[in-house]
């Protein structure tokens, strides 16, 4: 979709009266008038701006983390003591997979969306991204997708199968309640959003990238984005055969993974993993992208070896697709097929490797300075490497053997997802909050959240190690005193500590949303570049306005904010200060295009995505449900399709200043 | 700029031909129809050993020159080309390698 | 400097000038996107392959195929992947009425693909292949099954377009609308060349 010009009064003489401009096509049809409004709820719920998009995105990610937050806590209540009675079987068996789930698709995955939206344009250059109405289908349908997944506890039960749903467990016998539905339906849905999201992305970082931003001079965060977007592409549809032949067996009885059939139960296995594996990638790139940009702005230093780290990215991404069955290495798959799984999975571990040497070698000889948002990047460096190393000693088939399916296996994704991607997302989080909100987080609030989450976050998941080689499985709802062992092994004393210390980290996630208050309420304005940042997005007002750049920015260095607000003298090895950040602005703003296109709000995302929705919950509650959510998204459809390129001018009943945003507008139904 | 309002554009970046007229993808049409025609004919005659090969490598043949041809690939952008046969290489790969695990191929 | 009047497709202008490839948005999303339905498909003829011979009640494959009326059917989709491109090239000579006959025709024939599936699905059935009769059977269904919706999808873009080729309302490029619609309608037409060996002509 072409970006399309806001319709202004300019008079066509100079001195002369206004003439509106015509647009196209001729009519609208009467109904399908675009929406104008630029403030209040109405803005939020039609908008096709990627930034406010994100910002959605950015809601939707933090409240499933309290929600999933708040099923881990009672899964580890239960698990504190002896026989615990917090949770009995069934319920614990929801816990645990709906924590799961939403952690994955609906906590990490929409925060990765957040700053891919946000940012994405901005590192590029560019004042929206390829497809903005798809951009906004693609959040209400991750959110639809979410409220789908979570209507179950309200409806007979949450999923209860583990996030991996493993079947014929999840069949029809063993798992008769509806919860599986809505969990096959929210995640084909959300998946829908996902894909649509990751095509978005990936033509807007290949056609939209400011003039001289060759991909070579892409920040790194831009890069692994890209490398996310292109596992998504190709790995959600595996799922998508897996979701449907599972709700085709639970639904209309066919028997895919019905073994009286003569169903062979690794096939959901391997079409699950087969997406599941490039997810942890999707799920941990975005935190590597992050910090690739924190690590060098806080060590004063640029990134060492950028195009190893580019490189390694993409290997780690193309390598991702072949390692998937190292999570079915007890499952029977037989030894060549152990075997070259296994020497896959070790070789994925070597661009891992690149990318921690790179880091570190980036922060070697540079001054560092320990703002919160690099205490947090390198707390991913040091606890990724945790999480890493016990990675490695799961590619050892033999030795997985052992650990599979017991809390060793917990612990190492827990320090990789936690340690690696919520690390990597707080550090973004405090690092371009000034950016997105104007004012810098509170750097003592910040520092005790950091802290509190890296002493709970250790406490919790360090424990797991010893745990779990001590043969204390995973997804068993209760552990009794005489299993438990005694002295350093005395694994009721370790599942304690775990349990304490995931209150400790509980504690340390509240004090960012304190944070978030505090400095609402009482801290400063920020300047205009806090941190002294190497990157395109900086260049950029706090918030940034609407149409992003006044002019849209020629760059000829990577670190191009960076090369304009310093000169490098490689004879004397120093760099000088030439310009400040609030000048290359001004400059920026002295330049302004003329003419900024930018393309209209529309009803019509919104009202997909509720189609969508209601046609997924028809599948579970029957045909006329079906129906009614079909027609919605025929409708829908055909509005998409026919509504006009832009907004009519007597829509509007502005002066004839384009100053963006600040116009009220009328709406018409 | 000018003011003409021209109901089609005559910019089509990428999409103007590239040598093949109308004729060119009737002969390709014909092609084929032939190998199909020679598909259906393994279920008449008996190839012997030669039937698997025969057929997937027909199979493919087809497949190659629709993409190469009436998708206007070989002509396009070496990008499209790049982001369509990734998809189809992983393809081939997880779902071969998924199979070779069941013992598909013996 | 005024710049009052805007084109009737001034959009395509935009895209004429946008992008750091020089190539079209959304020829770009089309291809990527054609990349990954290959995956969506792989994963369901895989899942054929794999249950093709797991019948426990019901009819066997060879049992049940009629290769000569499917052959047919496989030749009329492949003759409409050459209307769909004939209707290209005349979208691409701006040829409006040609376009619309050959996008007609393409559709026509693609809803006599639909309804020789829908012909060979009744007999099935009537032959003792219901959809939850066995893995073999269910495998085949879905797959075939998805690749007629598919095909159904591309009849309703094709007489969209022709309807809005017709009224005038065509936002955009009006020959990369075309050629966009005959990427989808090609790559449904690739799949079942894939279907047809693999299912029908390949006996288990």
């Amino acid at each position: 979709m072409a970006i399309i010009e806001r319709p202004e009064t300019t008079p066509a003489v100079p001195g002369g009266p206004s003439v509106p401009a015509t647009v196209t096509p001729a009519s609208s049809l009467g109904a399908l008038k675009r929406p104008v409004t630029t403030t209040g709820w109405k803005s939020w719920l039609f908008t096709v701006d990627h930034k406010k998009i994100g910002i959605i995105y950015g809601v939707i990610g933090m409240f499933f983390l309290v929600v999933g937050g708040v099923e881990a806590l009672l899964i580890r209540l239960q698990l504190a003591s002896a026989e615990g009675k917090v949770l009995n079987a069934s319920v614990y068996n929801q816990m645990f997979t709906m924590h799961g789930t939403t952690m994955v698709f609906l906590f990490s995955m929409p925060m990765a969306n957040a700053f891919a939206n946000y940012f994405l344009p901005l590192q590029l250059g560019a004042r929206d991204v390829a497809f903005p109405r798809m951009n906004a289908l693609a959040v209400w349908l991750t959110l639809t997708g979410g409220i789908i997944l979570n209507l179950a506890w309200f409806l007979g039960g949450a999923a209860d199968g583990g996030w991996f749903m493993y079947a014929p467990n999840s069949g029809p016998i063993f798992s008769p309640s509806n919860g599986v539905d809505f969990w096959v339906i929210g995640l084909q849905i959300a998946g829908i959003g996902s894909l649509i999201g990751s095509i978005n992305l990936i033509v807007t970082v290949l056609n939209m990238r400011a003039p001289g931003l060759s991909l070579m001079k892409m920040p790194v965060f831009s890069w692994m984005m890209l490398v996310v977007q292109f596992l998504l592409v190709f790995s959600l549809p595996v799922i998508t055969v897996a979701l449907t032949l599972l709700m085709f067996q639970r639904g209309f009885g066919a028997t895919f993974f019905d073994v009286a059939q003569g169903a062979d139960p690794l096939l959901w296995q391997h079409l699950f993993w087969i997406f599941g594996h490039p997810e942890v990638y999707i799920l941990v790139l975005p935190a590597f992208g992050i910090i690739s940009e924190v690590l060098p702005t806080f060590s004063r230093k640029p990134l060492f070896g950028y195009p190893f780290v580019v490189f390694s990215g993409a290997a780690i991404g193309l390598v991702g697709f072949g390692v998937w069955a190292h999570h079915m290495f007890a499952s029977g798959l037989g030894p060549v097929s152990v075997a070259v799984f296994s020497i896959a999975t070790m070789a994925i571990a070597i661009p891992t490797g690149v990318k921690i040497f790179n880091w570190t070698l980036t922060m070697w000889g540079g001054k560092i300075w320990f703002a919160t948002p690099m205490k947090f990047a390198i707390g991913l460096v040091v606890l990724f490497t945790f999480g890493g190393l016990s990675g490695v000693t799961h590619s050892v088939a033999p030795s997985d053997t052992q650990q599979t399916d017991t809390y060793y296996i917990v612990a190492h994704f827990h320090y990789v997802l936690f340690g690696g991607m919520v690390f990597g997302l707080f550090s973004g989080l405090y690092y371009w909050w000034p950016k997105v909100f104007g004012k810098r987080l509170n750097e003592r609030l910040g520092s005790w959240n950091f802290w509190l989450m890296f002493i709970g976050m250790n406490m919790t998941f360090g424990p797991m190690h010893i745990l779990g080689l001590q043969g204390q499985p995973r997804r068993m709802y209760q552990w009794t005193e005489n299993r438990a062992g005694e002295g350093f092994f005395d694994l009721g004393f370790w599942n304690m500590i775990a349990s304490v210390g995931s209150f400790v980290l509980a504690i340390g996630i509240l004090f960012f949303f304190i944070n978030m208050v505090w400095t609402t309420k009482k801290e400063p304005k920020s300047s205009l570049d806090p941190w002294d940042a190497r990157t395109l997005e900086w260049i950029t007002s706090n918030p940034p306005k609407e149409h992003n750049f006044d002019r849209i920015p020629t760059v000829s260095h990577l670190d191009e904010f960076f090369h304009r607000k310093y000169q490098e003298d490689h004879a004397t090895e120093s760099m000088t200060p030439i310009k400040t950040a609030e000048e290359i602005l001004a400059e920026e703003e002295a330049n302004a295009d003329a003419h900024i296109h930018l393309p209209s709000p529309s009803y019509w995302p919104l009202v997909l995505a509720v189609g969508i929705g209601v046609l997924g919950l028809g599948v579970i509650y029957g045909v006329p449900t079906m129906i009614i959510g079909g027609s919605i998204v025929l409708v829908a459809i055909f509005g998409w399709v026919l509504e006009p390129s832009v907004a009519e001018d007597f829509d509007y009943e502005g002066t004839s200043h384009d100053d963006g945003p600040s116009k009220e507008l009328t709406t018409h139904g | 700029m000018s003011t003409a309002t021209e109901q089609n554009t005559t910019t089509h970046g990428d999409s103007h031909e590239h040598g093949m007229s109308d004729a060119g993808y009737i002969k390709i049409a014909i092609i084929l129809a032939l190998i199909t025609a020679l598909e259906v004919s393994t279920y008449y005659i008996d190839f012997g050993p030669l039937f698997l090969p025969s057929l997937i490598i027909m199979m493919i043949a087809k497949f190659v020159m629709v993409v190469s041809y009436f998708m206007h690939l070989k002509f396009d952008s070496r990008i499209f080309a790049f982001l369509f046969y990734t998809g189809l290489g992983l393809c081939l790969f997880v779902y071969l390698w998924a199979l070779a695990t069941f013992k598909f191929f013996g | 400097m005024a710049d009052v009047a805007v084109h009737a497709d001034h959009s395509a202008d935009h895209q004429a000038h946008q992008g750091s490839t020089g190539l079209s948005n959304n020829k770009l999303a089309m291809w990527l996107f054609l990349g990954s339905e290959c995956l969506l498909f792989g994963g369901l003829i895989s899942t054929y392959m794999l249950y093709r011979g797991r019948v426990k009640d019901g009819p066997h494959p060879h049992q049940i195929y009629d290769i000569p009326f499917t052959s047919v059917s496989s030749f009329v989709l492949l003759m409409s992947s050459l209307t769909m491109v004939l209707a290209v090239t005349a979208a691409q000579r701006h040829d409006d009425r040609r376009t619309n006959l050959w996008l007609t025709v393409t559709a026509v024939l693609g809803a006599t693909f639909v309804g020789g599936q829908i012909y060979e699905f009744t007999a099935f059935y009537r032959e003792g292949l219901g959809f939850t009769t066995s893995l073999f059977s269910s495998s085949f269904y879905t797959l075939t099954g998805f690749h007629g919706v598919h095909v159904s999808v591309g009849i309703i873009m094709l007489l969209v377009t022709v309807g809005v080729i017709k009224k005038n309302r065509v936002v955009g490029n009006k020959a990369e609308s075309v050629e966009l619609v005959g990427l989808y309608w090609h790559f449904v037409d690739i799949v079942w060349i894939v279907i047809f060996t693999l299912v029908y002509l390949i006996p288990s």
